[in-house]
């Protein structure tokens, strides 16, 4: 009886997700075992990052808020993914789409509601083709996509510092560009809030007014959206069967009559262009302006492992790209609160990731467990 | 069989029986090499040689039998053992680091050194020299690999061995990468092996070499031994029939062809393979109606680019290919699927289904994009799925479940799949690529029957297999393919195993085109 | 002016070669895992372990050689867990390299704020316990010969360790047997030679050549780590590589094109001429991926490269 039980158990475990959840929690074990050894309490520093995300409406808000671009860079490697394509490249496309939006939310004058649409489709084109020269690369000259969106990353990079450097878009005595017009801006009631009738409103709402004290903005509805686009592409229409089919296996996909070359620009075209949104979301929601960029901001390689922890769903990226931000967002309140280094952050996420990378290790270990039970039973 | 030059035994294997999983792969075979003979393994695609060979090697441990080198029992448990007992391989496919030299290649794992781990490549290259002297194999040690012919990357690896000390060699498929040229230095550096006293094992199916090269032969057929005769005195129609066997194991129940109109016309085509050599060399064909049309030939000869080159999937060197008289030669796959050529590929697994896709999604590989199972480019699950639960039902694929993922289905019901699509197709052309391999006796009576179905409904079917049996049993003409080009077509009824299988092996003469 | 002009050219050479070492140590260790067959895109996260390392060793012991050492330790350390994914359990290299690239920063910042008082820039190491310059004093002050030579010793160090590594590959019994299990481990199997062995060998050596390399960052470049010393170095490594053709001299004239289009880009900074600098600074990567183009059809990365290498019958 226990061996049938453990037999279900491992194939329980034996779905991809299951394997997430045991990296996770593997990843987290880890990361109190680091807290331990450096002298540090794990269940006070995991409880000060939890209460730290969820004590306050504002806290949650803005793990959301920290969430949202990742969500979406992780959309954009997930997409690129399911064609059997690594798109390393989401930071340079990020990059490319936040750059493109302080450009025409600056330079642009249109009317409210219209300005932010011509906005994302700028932004989102200009990402698009940036992420379609990998494509391009690897179906016209067989350039591996993993190198040519590592140099794309910085070629962006430095793009995006020359334009910033420009005259007219630099901002004066700063090392960033000017604002975007208030009509590109996606802010909720961020004018509103500060108003003396918006706060009078909001003081009869303390959960409320608390919550707008973060820069709350429609980023997360649109990542949802696109979670949803993302989703009802791969699902749900003819181009993402052709996609899919080509990442599961071209050779099928090839007898079938699918084009297995343009499949691969499309879908990186369409993964640039949701990295790009990601860095358009982020500066007409919260930045407001591009900066100099000294080195990676990292939204696209958080985007990779979110991708990787949310198993590559349009659906699992949510919550990956969430846990994530409460993770980013949480971990610095150690530091306050206890001293304790935020970065056990980052080892918690390498050690998810890598454990993802290993399906095989967890395998072994249930496999061994269930073993060393029957043997047990035998005797 | 006491030959008077043949005294010392060097290789007695006993009773060996492989089995993998319920496939019995070797049946209780015996082999017994003598010092100094060259002795050919002779047995059709499938039949167990490279199995045997690969357990005297120790890349197999054997389910039971017993190997005995020189007289004493050893259990060959890897290939080091076997190289420590004077047994050295070569590989049909050559184990060779293509940006080494040839020097490199051979020491590598048993490398010259000057102390402290430094090469030494001159000792090497002098050592490499010597040795190819003496056993008259002539290659340049200082080249490197992906500059030299097949036929000196044969001797390399012929050379790896010997340096090894190998005094028993396996050459498996020696003759199938190489030319008519390259065929007779091989055959007379066998000979220098064995008047230096090495014995040699070739895995064949080539008649003549055999004839021209081997003491003895041990024949064997699906997985059982049937013989070892004296070369010498056996005709190679004897061993034709002894290898390919009397039995007829599937009877087709078909009723007389009704051949109509013309439908594919193949004209003088040549396709590379993935090496760049011409594969299908200056190929005719025409196939008609209301007939199979099977191709026989053994593996390798030419058959998968044929297929690759009629359906678009590799390039026509030069000839035509004609549908219905219109020219298709290097049309996409989806023009050449739009023109109702259908085709059930010869690895399902690699290009006839998307593993990971459920059966419903696999049954419109060709068609998702067309009416009614997308409008606008966005599917209809709901009418794909009500399609693959008529044909699952239609074509008894179990499980019935339309949502479960074609991975986890059998692959007699993986290949129900496959042809419940292409027959649902409707084409004018049904190609057919080993639509039986691997599957069990109810599954390959009922492909067969699809095939015949197709036929009695007046399409053209050309039918490539390695089985003869099937070949002969189901087609109602037969061509034989041997070295890219059609050697000879015959009548199905008219037909017999020995003509054929002396025609697959290059033997005989070739019959008139009919 | 002419004497200016020679002054420019030598302070743009010695800053070259100063900004190249880092990358042609790291380079190295990319040519010698990528060579046996493993990809390792976790040169970044093991170059800024290394850094971390050899700047807080250093600011404890005064040693720099200790120093420099550790931060090789430390380097092939969390080498030997992309190893340990990517040999024995075939992980996707690229996966397991991300994973590398989080905790080896990670783990750096997180002992930095313990051993730093919760900052995540070490101290300085006092001029004195740096790497020493071999050529400090010799040349006059400000010459040429000063500008481009008087270097830390970790820069000549790198240049014989090219000599080292390309004398390995290619005149050794390893280096032979490294090159045939990255090109074709089944035949290295067969002949006997173990490939997860040298497998494993080769990704810890190239973590440890990484750690090196940022080491030669924080304790020669600079005198301290910080967050952003290495950022994204470990990646323009692996570029050199490629771009170099898996060849230790290809990676050390690729590193030293690099370095040479950052030591323009510091001179064109000091200058104030900004705008071109960032045109500048992209061109290496341009020239890389046209480069890429170039090598279609040409099979120039190790056969086996990227692919997991798994026994088995049948």
């Amino acid at each position: 009886m226990d061996k049938a039980k453990n037999s279900k158990l491992l194939s329980m475990f034996s779905g991809t997700f299951g394997f997430t959840i045991i990296s996770i929690l593997i990843g987290l074990g880890i990361g109190a075992i680091v807290l331990l050894i450096a002298g540090f309490n794990p269940i006070e520093a995991y409880g000060i990052m939890l209460s730290g995300v969820f004590s306050k409406p504002k806290y949650i808000a803005y793990a959301i808020i920290y969430a949202t671009p990742l969500i979406i860079t992780g959309l954009s490697v997930a997409f690129a993914f399911r064609t059997g394509l690594f798109n390393i490249g989401a930071e340079g496309q990020y990059i490319v789409g936040a750059l493109v939006a302080a450009l025409t939310g600056y330079f642009f004058n249109l009317p409210p509601f219209i300005h932010v649409i011509v906005v994302f489709l700028f932004a989102a084109t200009a990402a698009g083709l940036w992420g379609g020269i990998a494509g391009f690369l690897k179906a016209r000259f067989g350039v591996h996509e993993v190198i040519s969106t590592i140099m794309l990353n910085w070629i962006a990079l430095y793009l995006n510092n020359y334009v910033v450097n420009l005259n007219g878009f630099k901002k004066p005595q700063s090392e960033a560009s000017y604002e975007i017009l208030n009509t590109a801006n996606i802010s909720l009631l961020s004018e509103w809030k500060l108003s003396d009738a918006g706060r009078e409103w909001l003081s009869n709402f303390p959960f409320l007014a608390d919550l707008m004290r973060a820069p709350v903005n429609f980023g997360f509805m649109i990542a949802l959206l696109l979670a949803l686009i993302v989703w009802f592409i791969l699902n749900k229409t003819t181009l993402g069967y052709e996609l899919r089919a080509v990442g599961f296996n071209k050779y099928a996909a090839e007898y079938g009559g699918i084009g297995v070359k343009k499949s691969i620009i499309t879908s990186m075209v369409i993964a640039g262009a949701l990295a790009g949104l990601a860095g358009a979301v982020q500066v007409l929601g919260v930045t407001n302006k591009v900066a100099v960029l000294a080195a990676m901001e990292g939204y696209g390689f958080n985007g990779i492992a979110v991708s990787l922890i949310g198993a590559n769903t349009a659906f699992g990226n949510v919550f990956a790209g969430l846990l994530f931000g409460a993770l980013n967002y949480g971990g610095p309140k150690i530091q306050s609160g206890l001293q304790a280094p935020s970065e056990v952050v980052d080892i918690v996420i390498g050690t998810i990731v890598f454990f993802i990378a290993i399906p095989g290790f967890i395998k072994m270990l249930l496999t061994l467990r269930s073993k060393k039970r029957g043997d047990t039973n035998g005797r | 069989m006491t030959h008077s030059k043949f005294q010392e035994k060097v290789v007695e294997m006993k009773n060996i029986t492989k089995v993998f999983g319920n496939f019995v792969a070797n049946e209780n075979i015996n082999l017994t090499v003598h010092k100094g003979e060259v002795h050919a393994l002779l047995g059709e695609n499938g039949a167990g040689k490279s199995t045997l060979m690969n357990i005297l090697y120790g890349l197999y441990t054997p389910t039971s039998g017993e190997i005995f080198i020189k007289g004493q029992k050893i259990d060959i448990a890897n290939p080091n053992i076997a190289i420590k007992h004077g047994i050295g391989m070569v590989h049909q496919h050559f184990m060779l680091v293509e940006p080494f030299t040839v020097a490199e290649n051979i020491i590598l794992g048993m490398e010259t050194t000057k102390g402290l781990g430094v090469l030494d490549l001159k000792k090497a290259i002098n050592d490499v020299k010597q040795l190819s002297e003496k056993y008259g194999l002539h290659v340049d040690p200082e080249a490197k690999i992906e500059d030299i012919t097949v036929g000196m990357q044969q001797r390399v690896e012929i050379l790896k061995a010997l340096y090894r000390g190998a005094e028993i060699l396996i050459l498996d498929e020696p003759t199938a990468v190489l030319t008519p040229q390259e065929i007779h230095e091989l055959i007379q550096i066998i000979r220098n092996l064995t008047e230096e006293g090495k014995s040699i094992i070739i895995i064949t199916h080539k008649l003549k070499e055999i004839k021209m090269a081997a003491d003895y032969c041990t024949i064997i057929r699906r997985g059982k031994f049937i013989d070892t005769v004296d070369v010498s005195v056996t005709s190679e129609e004897d061993l034709a029939s002894k290898m390919v066997g009397r039995e007829v194991s599937f009877a087709v129940d078909k009723v007389e062809a009704k051949p109509g109109k013309k439908v594919l016309s193949i004209d003088n085509i040549v396709v590379k393979d993935n090496r760049g050599i011409n594969a299908v060399d200056g190929l005719s064909l025409d196939i008609y109606g209301g007939e199979i049309l099977g191709i026989a030939g053994i593996d390798g000869n030419g058959q998968s680019e044929l297929i690759d080159g009629i359906t678009g999937l590799r390039k026509v060197e030069s000839g035509s290919i004609q549908l219905h008289g219109n020219d298709v030669t290097n049309k996409t796959p989806k023009e050449i699927i739009e023109r109702k050529i259908s085709t059930i590929p010869e690895d399902r697994q690699k290009r006839g289904l998307v593993l990971d896709f459920t059966i419903s999604e696999n049954m419109v590989l060709e068609n998702y994009h067309k009416k009614p199972f997308a409008k606008n480019g966005v599917l209809s699950h709901q009418k794909i799925k009500e399609f693959a639960k008529e044909l699952i039902e239609k074509f008894d694929v179990r499980p019935t479940n339309e949502n479960a993922k074609a991975r986890a289905l059998s692959g007699g019901n993986q290949q129900k799949v496959i042809i419940a699509r292409e027959v649902t197709n409707d084409p004018d052309l049904l190609i057919a690529a080993q639509p039986t391999r691997g599957l069990d006796v109810g599954a390959i009576e009922y492909v067969h029957k699809a095939l015949v179905e197709q036929r009695d409904k007046g399409k053209a079917v050309l039918l490539v297999s390695l089985e003869l049996d099937e070949v002969m049993n189901v087609s109602d003409r037969i061509a034989v393919i041997y070295e890219g080009k059609i050697v000879g077509i015959v009548d199905a009824k008219n037909a017999d195993e020995n003509t054929l299988g002396l025609m697959m092996a290059g033997g005989g003469e070739t019959h008139g085109q009919s | 002016m002419e004497g200016s002009l020679i002054l420019t050219i030598g302070f743009i050479l010695g800053t070259t070669l100063m900004y190249a070492t880092p990358l042609i140590y790291t380079a190295l260790g990319g040519v010698i895992s990528e060579n046996a067959g493993v990809v390792n895109i976790g040169l970044e996260g093991m170059m800024t372990i290394g850094a971390f390392t050899g700047a807080a060793v250093g600011y404890f012991t005064g040693n720099p050689w200790l120093a420099f050492i550790a931060a090789g330790l430390a380097g092939g350390f969390l080498a030997l867990f992309h190893a340990i994914a990517s040999v024995s359990f075939a992980a996707d290299q690229v996966v397991s390299g991300i994973a590398i690239n989080f905790l080896g920063p990670g783990l750096a910042l997180f002992l930095s704020r313990i051993f730093f008082e919760g900052a995540t820039m070490t101290k300085s190491i006092s001029l004195n316990d740096k790497i020493p310059r071999p050529f400090n004093g010799i040349f006059p002050q400000n010459s040429i010969l000063d500008l481009i030579f008087n270097q830390y010793a970790t820069v000549y160090l790198a240049f014989f360790l090219v000599f080292i590594v390309w004398y390995s590959l290619y005149k050794t019994k390893f280096g032979l047997r490294l090159r045939a299990v990255g090109e074709h481990p089944k035949a290295a199997d067969t002949l006997g030679v173990n490939v997860y062995k040298i497998r494993y060998w080769a990704v810890i050596l190239s973590g440890v050549f990484a750690g090196f390399g940022g080491a030669a960052m924080s304790i020669a470049v600079v005198s301290n780590f910080r967050p952003t010393l290495i950022s994204g170095q470990g990646f323009i490594a692996l570029a050199a590589v490629i771009f170099g053709k898996w060849k230790p001299q290809g990676a050390m004239l690729a590193a030293l094109l690099f370095g040479g289009a950052q030591g323009l880009t510091v001179y064109l900074g000091g200058t104030g001429i900004q705008v071109s600098s960032q045109i500048l600074a992209m061109l290496p990567y341009v020239i890389t991926l046209i480069v890429l183009i170039g090598f279609v059809g040409k099979a120039v990365s190790p056969a086996a490269n990227g692919v997991a290498y798994e026994k088995g019958e049948r």
